[in-house]
């Protein structure tokens, strides 16, 4: 049985060696053209910033791949022949497979923006964006990044290390503020100014200027303001990368479409990760999910379903983290930017504004946490939501869900008294 | 490849470029990077340090500077003064948080020639200090006020040996707390190797001569400081004329056989290696610059386990040889004397001193204690088996990006741990807690648990779950199967 992994990223991966530990004889491949290796997406702006090298952002040595006979091909896959069951490599000919999983990932969204094409305009998601950031920073000293998510104040960050002076331009009120709620958000917007970068408010980029040389001189917004710059960074989120499944028998939606088991409509052919979209069973909404631990997890369920084991995905109970500049963020259960209806939002935040925590209950039982400049412990927080915990019991054992490293001042009894008083 | 694709061509190989290589080009310094900007108390700070380093040329030079203490403070005084301003000034105006911009850039940190130039002059003073102290005999001059104070003796090499160490330690503590302010579990520890260093290690064994009496490291035992325990260092403690030596004898024993399980079974390591050790001391301040260098390989972690057993054995076949000398009437004595000697040059000298710091700035800052220490050597067995001490790691959160394994310095893939969910309990960690400090997911703790037994499956019986592991094919974590 030869199974093929198109993708090598964190997902496809997962499920290589999850197959290999289920299935030691199979022959299995692994296609990637963005890199040799597998690396970590979320480490290229450590590579950037001078923290890390390329080679540390491998989580395991070269040597590995040989040791557990995964098979490693360097090309583009530019067809996938159903008929056949092969894949058209672009520089290799043809790959035969049994068994196909699809994890190509995800894209940067571009919007049409006039001059989105022109020298010094770009994302950042993959290698390729990485390698161009390293030409297009030579020549800034002034950079405006649209688009307030995630990568987009990764990208202010690392432009930042490097002392080019950033203007962000978002169209929400407040920093990434369709996810998180109004605390949460004016606590960062405070940062990002901390940090002396620009934020410009529920503004969108309405073209990019040429200098004439087909290179990038400024930004134009919707109320026709200019804003001179030398790189201008395009981070309006990701979508499901199909590019090579959309004209096939493949179905697809938004990703391409699967069930609760990565399968797809065609036989023997899987989707997993980024670019996949599981269908709703029920006739609810379908899931998209797009973060580096919803990669993982479907990975190794994709890895048992190719492996022939009868199991299906498990979303669980969300969770999330991240850290922007110095404040670091966890999430554990979903928390909506407003709070909907049934909720009871508690929020205690430090003075400092370098440490909040915001506890939401339904029907007095614990939903969802938010953690800011506070280590949270993933197990505790899961269990106390899983086990539908009171919130009361919840504030009175909220020190064991603390994961700060030793000696860091510890703030429960004034977030327990803050809380309770609002509770009351 | 001339197969004609029989289902359509999705994409357009035309667009599709292997733009990049990036195994063999890597993503390494940019071409040209704008500067850090440099304010005027740095530029000051820099200018004290210039007239520091000038007064001490001008002094090892052998020109006079008129009077005892003039030379000494000129140079010395002024450098430190200088040190602690610049740190200050080039921190002072940062927001809190980790400060590891341009580390792989830049010419000190990253193997440039600033680096290399660095190690050799290191090297080279070791290699003076140790084989060639009459070259120092200025040097030594410049520190003769002091130790005529703290010692009220004249200065050796060794008295100036310990004033340069401290020094380092001192200054560079500072810069610790400087970048770390915003983790007081580094201001901390970083307080304590200071102190130690400072006061058990430097003040308080001049003193010691002062007051005639033996002079003893308090924070140094067997088997790292080795010849504590030798027949002819317990002799000579015991019968010296001052009251203190039988004293001194007894803690060497105690802290050795005593204080060294009893604190790492709480503890783990780290209560030695990264709070009180004079060398982890070093390593954690002076070092901390280069603690990224540190090979973190599988096969570097073999020649690891090799070298640190070895040396371990071999400090104690020399130990046991010398007291079966000095015992039994000169039997095996034409062993003993150049075992003693051999270890002292080869291991004492050459490994701890010579490459232990030397190397700093190529091998990373924890050489010696990785590769050689036999002290780490017999911490790490007690932590490794029988310690409450683990780092754990937070569920799910690990992205895997390998800053953990990059800013250990003892070369642990810590992040082959925190992607599976699982404990770290290595032998060889020396708990300085900066894996903890730069992971970006909140993801790595350092916990003294309740017991031993509830660090992962099996600790409860560490040796039989280790020999299982071993007996079912465990090799070492690079087949990610099973490791010890």
């Amino acid at each position: 049985m030869h199974a093929v992994i198109i993708g090598n990223g964190v997902t496809g991966v997962t499920a290589a060696t999850r197959l290999r530990q289920l299935q030691p004889d199979w022959k299995v491949t692994l296609v990637s053209g963005e890199s040799a290796f597998h690396y970590s997406r979320p480490a290229l702006m450590y590579i950037f910033m001078g923290h890390m090298t390329y080679e540390a952002t491998k989580p395991f040595e070269d040597s590995f791949w040989r040791d557990q006979r995964l098979d490693l091909v360097r090309d583009w896959v530019t067809a996938i022949d159903i008929d056949d069951r092969q894949l058209v490599l672009h520089r290799n000919g043809r790959l035969p497979y049994d068994r196909l999983l699809i994890a190509t990932g995800a894209k940067s969204n571009k919007f049409g923006w006039p001059g989105q094409d022109l020298d010094g305009v770009q994302g950042l998601y993959n290698l390729k964006d990485l390698h161009q950031l390293y030409k297009n920073a030579e020549r800034a000293s002034h950079a405006v990044i649209v688009g307030g998510g995630l990568i987009g104040i990764e990208l202010a960050e690392m432009l930042h290390s490097r002392h080019i002076h950033v203007t962000f331009l978002i169209r929400e009120p407040s920093y990434w503020r369709n996810i998180l709620p109004m605390e949460e958000s004016g606590m960062l917007n405070r940062l990002i100014e901390e940090q002396g970068i620009g934020l410009i408010k529920e503004t969108n980029l309405k073209e990019i200027v040429d200098d004439g040389t087909g290179k990038v001189e400024a930004v134009i917004t919707e109320f026709d303001d200019r804003i001179d710059c030398q790189l201008v960074g395009l981070t309006p989120g990701v979508s499901p990368n199909t590019d090579l499944v959309k004209s096939t028998p493949i179905e697809t939606g938004r990703g391409v479409l699967v069930d609760n088991a990565f399968r797809t409509n065609i036989p023997d052919i899987y989707a997993a990760g980024d670019c996949a979209e599981i269908v709703s069973r029920n006739g609810g909404r379908n899931l998209i999910q797009q973060v580096w631990y919803t990669g993982k997890k479907q990975g190794k369920v994709a890895g048992e379903v190719l492996a022939g084991q009868d199991t299906e995905y498990d979303p669980g109970i969300w969770y999330n983290s991240a850290k922007f500049f110095d404040l670091e963020y966890q999430t554990y259960g979903m928390i909506l930017n407003t709070p909907q209806p049934g909720e009871r939002h508690l929020f205690w935040e430090h003075p400092s504004h370098r440490h909040a925590v915001r506890i939401v209950g339904v029907d007095g039982c614990i939903k969802a946490f938010n953690f800011m400049g506070i280590r949270a412990r993933h197990e505790v927080c899961e269990r106390w939501i899983a086990e539908r915990r009171t919130v009361e019991y919840v504030l009175d054992h909220l020190e064991e869900a603390n994961f700060d490293p030793e000696f860091f001042v510890r703030h429960e009894s004034e977030i327990v008294r803050s809380l309770k008083e609002q509770l009351a | 490849m001339s197969t004609p694709p029989a289902a359509p061509t999705l994409i357009d190989p035309e667009s599709i470029s292997y733009f990049y290589d990036e195994e063999a080009e890597g993503f390494g310094e940019p071409e040209s990077a704008a500067e850090a900007p440099r304010n005027p108390g740095m530029m000051v700070s820099a200018g004290v340090i210039g007239l520091g380093f000038l007064a001490l040329v001008v002094s090892l030079l052998g020109m006079p500077l008129s009077g005892a203490w003039t030379p000494f403070l000129l140079s010395f005084g002024l450098l430190s003064a200088g040190t602690i301003g610049y740190v200050w000034f080039t921190y002072r105006d940062t927001v809190p948080g980790i400060k590891h911009d341009g580390i792989m850039f830049g010419n000190t940190t990253h193997r440039g020639a600033i680096a290399w130039a660095l190690g050799i002059a290191l090297t080279g003073f070791y290699v003076v200090l140790y084989w060639w102290p009459e070259y120092l005999s200025r040097a030594i001059a410049l520190v003769e006020p002091l130790s005529q104070v703290l010692a009220g003796q004249p200065a050796n090499q060794w008295f100036l040996y310990g004033f340069l160490y401290t020094m380092a330690v001192v200054l560079f503590g500072f810069r610790m707390f400087m970048r770390y302010r915003h983790n007081r579990y580094h201001i901390i520890r970083t307080i304590s190797v200071m102190f130690f260093q400072l006061v058990l290690a430097f003040v308080l064994p001049q003193f010691l001569r002062a007051l005639n009496e033996p002079e003893f490291y308090f924070s140094y035992f067997w088997p790292l400081k080795y010849d504590y325990l030798f027949p002819g260092t317990v002799d000579y403690l015991v019968n010296s004329p001052g009251a203190l030596g039988s004293f001194m004898v007894f803690w060497g024993v105690a802290c050795t056989f005593i204080a060294t399980p009893v604190l790492t079974y709480f503890y783990g390591k780290r209560w030695y290696c990264s709070w009180v050790c004079g060398c982890g001391g070093l390593a954690e301040t002076l070092g901390d610059p280069w603690r990224h260098l540190t090979p973190k390989s599988t096969v570097s972690w073999k020649i690891e386990r090799a070298i640190i057993y070895a040396v371990l054995l071999l400090i104690i076949a020399t130990t046991a040889v010398l007291w079966v000398s000095s015992t039994s009437e000169g039997a095996l004595s034409a062993i003993s004397a150049p075992l003693k000697q051999w270890y002292g040059f080869y291991i004492g000298a050459v490994f701890a001193g010579v490459i232990g710091v030397g190397f700093y700035p190529i091998l990373g800052n924890r050489v010696w204690c990785r590769f050689g220490c036999p002290m780490a050597a017999v911490l790490g067995i007690i932590q490794r088996f029988f310690s409450r001490f683990r780092i754990t790691t937070n569920g799910g959160q690990c992205m895997s990006c390998g800053n953990c394994t990059t800013y250990c310095e003892m070369g642990i893939d810590v992040r082959a741990y925190a992607e599976r969910g699982e404990n770290i309990v290595r032998s060889s960690c020396v708990g300085c807690g900066v894996c903890s400090a730069v992971c970006p997911r909140g993801v790595l703790k350092l916990e003294n648990g309740m017991s031993h037994g509830d660090r992962y499956p099996g600790s409860d019986k560490p040796l039989s779950a280790f020999s299982e592991a071993v007996s079912k094919g465990a090799r070492v974590y690079g087949d990610r199967d099973g490791y010890v």
